[in-house]
């Protein structure tokens, strides 16, 4: 067989996670670049995403920390002359640049060859008249459909289908600009967002609660092909596969729709003429053999992530290697190494993804959830029965539920069911225990009868806990249904420790099993375990001649904890390894590289909780568990493992709560005699108004043990503050809420540092270009900080040295710094890596993750000191926000977190970097036109300088009328537009949607304060820049920024460089 | 009401009854398809065999009603009745849920008086089988056990196939003499479809006097060792170089029957995942199988040559005779249960006769 004779390959990533493109990519691309280097080829990445894995210098020969785009790619194709590209492990982001570069001629011309499947394949599963086309050639079905260019005649076609229809966006990802639409009006709207995400859209007939199937289909260019996975949706059609609780593999079909449907796959595969992977999304009639062909991708995919870690096979991993030419009979099982990768999992357990929403995050946001996706990560369950398997999956979601059953939630039932939010599972929970009948629930949601019924056994069982609380043979039903202790003692009100010992008195513990891939018919290697309690054996024995350390995972992806935390474990776990340690990571996210079942020694596919760790602590005695690497969910079990017994490596979880718990800390720093802003823990409502009468409004309230300032709020009168300080004390009831007076008009400054033993070895500042009031995870940061006094960094070291010495701190550490005029104030303080870690760690070339593990292994007291020494250029990190799914949330950064995910690039100075980073965030830079619309005089004058500098530059400039007067008198002129409820021409909203051809192509909207609820028309005007695609700068530093780099550096200037050349 | 499973080493596996409420012996076998237990319990070829199933959820969509096809085949079970002795689960839904199901999947063993347990570890169960290799064992229901009775010395085959002679689809345009050894409807429908008809006859049936254009020798249970007659009138059957097709059982009958040789798998395979590489092209088709035993390819006299190797363990998946329209596979092409990949083995066949 012909294997391919290429030295040299390119790959895409995907770019900052979004929503609809997360963590799965990194695990795919990386998983892509082990396969090709183990056959000696040397590999080149793109991608801006810094906190990745897969860009490690470690993983690819040369990175570029640059945008995915057609003019950035072809530069460094020229640059590096690659014989290869594959396109098929960056998402959405990596296939639409692939298919433009091979459209512009620029592959051909560098004779760039398209690995694995080819750009027409590609093309027919993107172009939906042609994907349509395709499929009819052979029969194959598909949603009856008209793809329209115009919104008249998406009308006209939606008739001719008849109501409702379905509207969805040609080449989207994740369903973005897609809804459903009962009437014309609804067309209207619908469509013209849609068309400004593409030029094409459909009119779909709707498959209401038809069954909503997937298969992972792979084929080699010998016309093998295999379905590795099926998974069927719990949500039926109507609700976004993104968005859907997904089981796999399939439970209510029989073995002739499940043939079926593979049958049709393999079908499609060969017709299409993929080589590698591809995903097929089904609808399956409701009481038929009836199904449509929904959509296909042709590339790795978020469910083809979740289907390698539910079944064990590596997709990502043999999709690179058949690209290469190697047939599937020719590649090895690597869990088996005995088998090969010519076959279909066999599962013998069953896995239960759920999403995770954040929508809380956001002002004015719809929480409905439907045919566009919203969540922002997702959780893998496995078990032996469905109900154990949901129920661990919903505790891993981190939003205090502990299971199905035991939860203080309470809902509208008819309305969740009529029209389902983020939190359905519960309203139908809450429905079966109001008496609902399970007729009426699947009546109303499509939900299937048989998960009802699962879930309905998950009630009895709670009313059995509650009639005879936890006696064995209950307990043990329980258990086997998923039932956590914490769970049994919230029902039973039996405390938590008597609920473990009644389980162990009486022999009712978890056992070990391995996935396998062949159903326990071959013996494997595998080190992929879960726990279960169904099941009478381990799989495995727990001896080991090496000392054991166990790393906990960054669990679930949310707003402000993704993969940067994945690639501190992982870097951690590579550490361990290196100094012969066996490494044990524990994590549920299947959309993380820590769970490739080669990073580690042994993975535990499970729950990060008190229960699952000391479970597995029992069984694997090791030496001790490393909490400070996966982000804030190892850190809030900390002191709870601790006083269990559990050896915590690094700094002691005693610290860790002295400098999570706001009061203890807030405590500490005046002990130090070190600055804060002035602070009061919340005792009761008279004290806190008492307090913000003192200090002077605005005041931030911040709960303790929270992560991405979740319920941290700005108050600017009572009202708000009682407001803020109700839902504080809800978000974190265990521990104190804290106010503190909130200073404007300070720069933020982060220090992010390991210590040995209360002495710090290493550090990185770092700073903000926003002044303080937007969270650091939405903050641009610039690394090395260029804009610092000496005397605020030396301050800023010596607090960081007393604060280290003060907890005895061993490990990784991060402390924010308020700065004004040299006066400095410490705001937080987390004793774990922080999300910059990868930021700081990749532009200084030193791994502040594996130094952190080093320290805490004892292995190195080496004093690295300042990792901005000798960096001669810089790094600038941008946040990728995702606004414009989320309709209706306002697009504004405050201290609360919304940003998705981030990108980071270096450059000769910070303005190359800055560009670059948000050309990478997804910001097309503006050629002429950009609208300003500043509040308040203060804040305009501040602008003015920059106003100028674009004027002068040639930008066409755009106002609203306060702006534009306030510009006209300082002798900038700018087209005064009016505001979309005035009605009048010109008006802002033609130049938002571009309706009249002249669109909007920056939009600097700066409001006046931090009010509670902006006026309407600037929400209008942020909202719409964010529907229609156009960037959007809400801070004044930031358009600052902005205003200098785009007169001063040329786009086409921009540094084109890999990481090692800086 | 709880049971037991005890394997002949004395190992139990204590689970919850929700078949019929007779004990039975048997040889324990696994299975590790996670679709159709209808299919498979209804296949010939477990006649005499304790079911377990390694995939956990079972039971979910029911069991349909028995309905006919347009050659009064069952449509959706593979023969007339369970053939299995017992059937060894983790976890069952009594609450099934499928459009097509008439009972649930304890109400419809319970009419075939075939006992059940679920709550078993099967993955524990199966590791077992896996290392020991397939054992006898007792599945115990009741007060009282049943005696252990090794199948496998019985004929299996004569107590599944078919007492008289069947024709299906009278007006087809090409006659296939089917030897009935325990075949599955699918076959027989499979054929049938293909526009021939099927002559279906006792496994011991003397075909001398018959008249037809192919031959089919079916899957079916046990050693093939116990079809003298079958392998007997095979070989006379070669003489008259028309097209035989052998699927599973009929492939080590086949090779028996050509003076080659056959021996017991460890646990055998069975499954919907199996991996089988054409010798000549090396694809790999993805098939269904239910088979103990392996023809020994060692001792194929010439003349004869491998076709398919099973891509995991290199055992044997099919035989070809180099220059006679001879063939057979291990696997089942009609699949059901199972991935339909290999049915174009069906139109070779047929391709033969011309």
């Amino acid at each position: 067989m012909e294997k391919t004779e290429i030295k040299k390959i390119l790959i895409l990533g995907s770019g900052a996670l979004s929503i609809g493109q997360g963590g799965e990519f990194d695990y795919s691309g990386a998983q892509a670049e082990k396969s090709l280097r183990e056959e000696g080829i040397e590999v080149v990445l793109v991608n801006a995403n810094i906190a990745t894995v897969q860009s490690d210098e470690k993983m690819a020969d040369k990175v570029y920390f640059l945008p995915i785009t057609p003019e950035f790619v072809e530069k460094i194709i020229k640059k590096e002359r690659p014989e290869g590209i594959l396109l098929g492990f960056g998402g959405q982001t990596a296939l639409n640049c692939g298919v433009a570069l091979h459209d512009s001629g620029v592959l051909g011309k560098y004779g760039v060859k398209v690995l694995g499947t080819p750009v027409e394949a590609i093309k027919a599963t993107e172009d939906r008249e042609l994907f349509v086309k395709k499929l009819s050639e052979i029969g194959l079905k598909t949603p009856k459909s008209h793809a329209v260019n115009k919104i008249a005649d998406a009308i006209t076609a939606a008739n001719k289908l008849g109501y409702p229809v379905m509207i969805r966006a040609a080449y989207a990802l994740g369903g973005l600009g897609s809804g459903l639409c009962r009437n014309d009006s609804d067309i209207i709207e619908t469509a013209a967002q849609a068309f400004s995400n593409s030029p094409q859209i459909l009119v779909e007939e709707y498959l209401e609660h038809w069954k909503e199937i997937e298969y992972e289909v792979v084929r080699d260019a010998y016309d093998n092909c295999i379905t590795v996975c099926n998974m069927e949706n719990l949500d039926p059609m109507g609700i976004h596969t993104g968005d859907s609780i997904v089981v796999a593999p399939s439970q209510t079909l029989d073995n002739k729709e499940y043939h079926n449907l593979r049958e049709i796959s393999i079908k499609l595969i060969r017709h299409l003429g993929i080589v590698g992977e591809c995903n097929i999304q089904y609808a399956l009639g409701k009481e038929s053999d009836d199904y449509r062909i929904i959509e296909v991708n042709a590339r790795l995919s978020r469910s083809s992530a979740l289907a390698s870690k539910a079944t064990g096979y590596p997709l990502a991993f043999v999709a690179a290697k058949l690209a290469l030419g190697y047939s599937l009979a020719e590649i090895k099982n690597s869990i088996t190494q005995k088998t090969v990768a010519c076959f279909e999992p066999a599962l013998d357990y069953v896995v239960v993804k759920i999403p995770r929403w954040d929508l809380k995050k956001f002002r004015h946001v719809s929480r409905n959830i439907g045919s566009s996706m919203k969540s922002v990560g997702e959780v893998m369950a496995i078990g032996r029965t469905f109900e154990e398997a949901i129920q661990k999956a919903v505790r891993m979601l981190d939003i205090r539920a502990h299971g199905l059953v035991g939860n203080d939630f309470s809902y509208d039932v008819d309305k969740e069911l009529e029209s389902p939010t983020d939190e359905r599972l519960f309203a139908v929970v809450q429905a079966l225990m109001e008496g609902y009948s399970i007729e009426l629930i699947h009546k109303k949601t499509g939900i299937g009868k048989w998960f009802l019924h699962k879930i309905a056994n998950v009630i009895e069982t709670e009313k059995q806990l509650i009639s005879y609380g936890p006696a064995p043979e209950i307990l043990e039903r329980a258990k086997k249904q998923g039932f956590s202790d914490k769970q049994i003692s919230v029902i039973t009100g039996v405390p938590f420790s008597e609920i473990r010992q009644i389980r162990k008195e009486n022999n009712i513990v978890p056992f070990v099993k391995q996935i396998d891939t062949l159903a326990a018919e071959y013996p494997a290697v595998t080190n992929y375990l879960y726990f279960t309690y169904n099941a009478t054996e381990h799989d495995i024995d727990f001896i080991s001649k090496k000392k054991k350390v166990i790393v906990i995972g960054s669990g679930v992806y949310r707003i402000g904890s993704s993969v940067e935390f994945d690639w501190c474990c992982v870097n951690s776990v590579r550490a361990l390894r290196n100094i012969g340690y066996e490494t044990i990571m524990i994590n549920y996210n299947p959309e993380t590289v820590s769970t490739d079942y080669d990073v580690c020694d042994k993975l535990y596919f499970d729950e990060i909780s008190a229960e699952t760790v000391m479970d597995i602590y029992g069984l694997e005695q090791p030496e001790g568990v490393i909490i400070s690497m996966g982000g804030q969910i190892p850190n809030n079990i900390a002191m709870k493992l601790s006083s269990a017994g559990v050896k915590i490596l690094g700094t002691s979880a005693e610290s860790i709560d002295r400098a999570e718990d706001r009061q203890k800390f807030s405590k500490m720093l005046d002990k130090l005699n070190i600055d804060q802003p002035k602070w009061k823990e919340l005792t009761n409502i008279n004290d806190a108004t008492e307090f913000a009468k003192n200090a002077g409004y605005p005041v931030l309230v911040r709960p303790s043990y929270v992560l991405s300032g979740a319920a941290m709020n700005i108050a600017f009168n009572d009202n708000d503050l009682e407001l803020y300080l109700t839902k504080a004390s809800k978000v974190s009831s265990e521990y104190p809420v804290v106010i503190s007076k909130f200073i404007i008009n300070a720069k933020e400054i982060e220090l992010d540092a390991v210590a040995d033993n209360g002495k710090i070895t290493l550090f990185a500042v770092t700073e903000h270009i926003e002044n303080a009031g937007t969270h650091s995870g939405d903050a641009t940061m610039v690394f090395p900080a260029k804009k610092i006094y000496t005397e605020t960094s030396r301050q800023i070291e010596d607090i960081a040295r007393r604060i280290a010495s003060e907890l005895k701190i061993t490990g990784p550490f991060n402390i924010q710094f308020l700065a004004r005029d040299n006066e400095i104030k410490v705001i937080e303080c987390n004793l774990r890596a922080s999300r910059s870690f990868p930021f700081v760690s990749k532009i200084s070339g030193k791994n502040f993750a594996e130094i952190s593990t080093n320290v805490i292994a004892g292995k190195s007291h080496e004093d690295h000191g300042d990792a901005s020494a000798g960096v001669s250029f810089a790094g600038v990190k941008s946040p990728q926000f995702s606004f414009a799914r989320l309709k209706g949330a306002d697009p504004i950064a405050s201290v609360e977190m919304a940003s998705t995910g981030e990108v980071a690039c270096l450059g000769k100075n910070v303005y190359d970097a800055y560009l670059k980073a948000i050309i990478a965030a997804g910001s097309k830079l503006p050629k002429k036109n950009i609208l300003v619309s500043i509040g308040g005089d203060k804040s305009r004058y501040k602008f003015l300088p920059f106003a100028k500098i674009l004027d002068n530059a040639g930008f066409k400039l755009f106002s609203t009328e306060h702006t534009g007067l306030f510009l006209g008198e300082n002798g900038i002129s700018s087209t005064i537009l009016y505001k979309v409820h005035e009605n009048k021409s010109p008006n802002i909203i033609e130049f938002l949607n571009g309706t009249n051809g002249n669109k909007l192509e920056l939009v600097i909207n700066i409001p006046s304060a931090f009010t509670q609820e902006e006026l309407d028309d600037e929400y209008v005007i942020r909202r719409k820049a964010a529907d229609f695609s156009i960037p959007l700068i809400t801070n004044l530093q930031l358009a600052r920024m902005l205003a200098e780099a785009i007169t001063s550096v040329k786009e086409s200037e921009l540094e084109i460089k890999p990481r090692d050349e800086y | 009401m709880t049971g037991y499973i005890e394997l002949e080493d004395k190992t139990r596996f204590n689970g919850v009854s929700f078949g019929a409420g007779t004990s039975v012996s048997g040889e324990v076998v696994f299975n590790t398809g996670m679709v159709g237990y209808p299919e498979s319990l209804t296949d010939p070829s477990y006649k005499g065999q304790i079911l377990v199933l390694t995939y956990p959820l079972i039971g979910n969509y029911g069991v349909p009603a028995d309905e006919r096809d347009s050659f009064g085949l069952s449509r959706h079970f593979e023969s007339d009745k369970i053939q299995a002795s017992g059937l060894i689960i983790a976890d069952y839904s009594p609450d099934y849920s499928h459009w097509k199901a008439a009972k649930s999947l304890s109400e419809w063993l319970k009419e075939h008086n075939i006992p059940a347990i679920h709550g078993v570890d099967t993955r524990a169960l199966t590791k077992k089988l896996r290392e020991k290799g397939v054992m006898l064992g007792k599945l115990t229901v009741s007060n009282k056990d049943a005696p252990i009775d090794d199948p496998n010395k019985r004929n299996l085959v004569a107590e599944v196939s078919v007492k008289k002679k069947i024709v299906y689809n009278e007006k087809g345009s090409r006659k296939i003499l089917l030897v009935d050894c325990g075949v599955k409807n699918s076959i027989i429908r499979n054929l049938a479809e293909r526009n021939c008809t099927v002559i279906r006859v006792p496994w011991d049936y003397d075909f001398t006097r018959e008249t037809f254009d192919g031959m089919v020798i079916s899957n079916g249970p046990g050693d093939p060792k116990m079809c003298r007659e079958t392998i007997r009138n095979v070989a006379s059957a070669m003489k008259l170089e028309m097209p035989i097709f052998g699927i599973c059982l009929g492939n080590q009958i086949l090779a028996l029957a050509a003076g080659g040789d056959t021996y017991k798998l460890k646990y055998g395979h069975r499954g919907q995942n199996q991996p089988c590489s054409n010798i000549q092209t090396k694809r790999c088709y993805i098939t269904s199988q239910n088979h103990g035993f392996a023809v020994n390819m060692k001792k194929m006299p010439s003349g004869w040559e491998e076709s398919f190797i099973n891509a995991n363990d290199g055992t044997n998946e099919g035989l070809r005779h180099r220059n006679k329209p001879f063939f057979s596979v291990q696997f089942h092409p009609e699949a059901t249960p199972g991935p339909v990949d290999a049915g174009f083995l069906f139109d070779e066949f047929l391709g033969m006769m011309k």
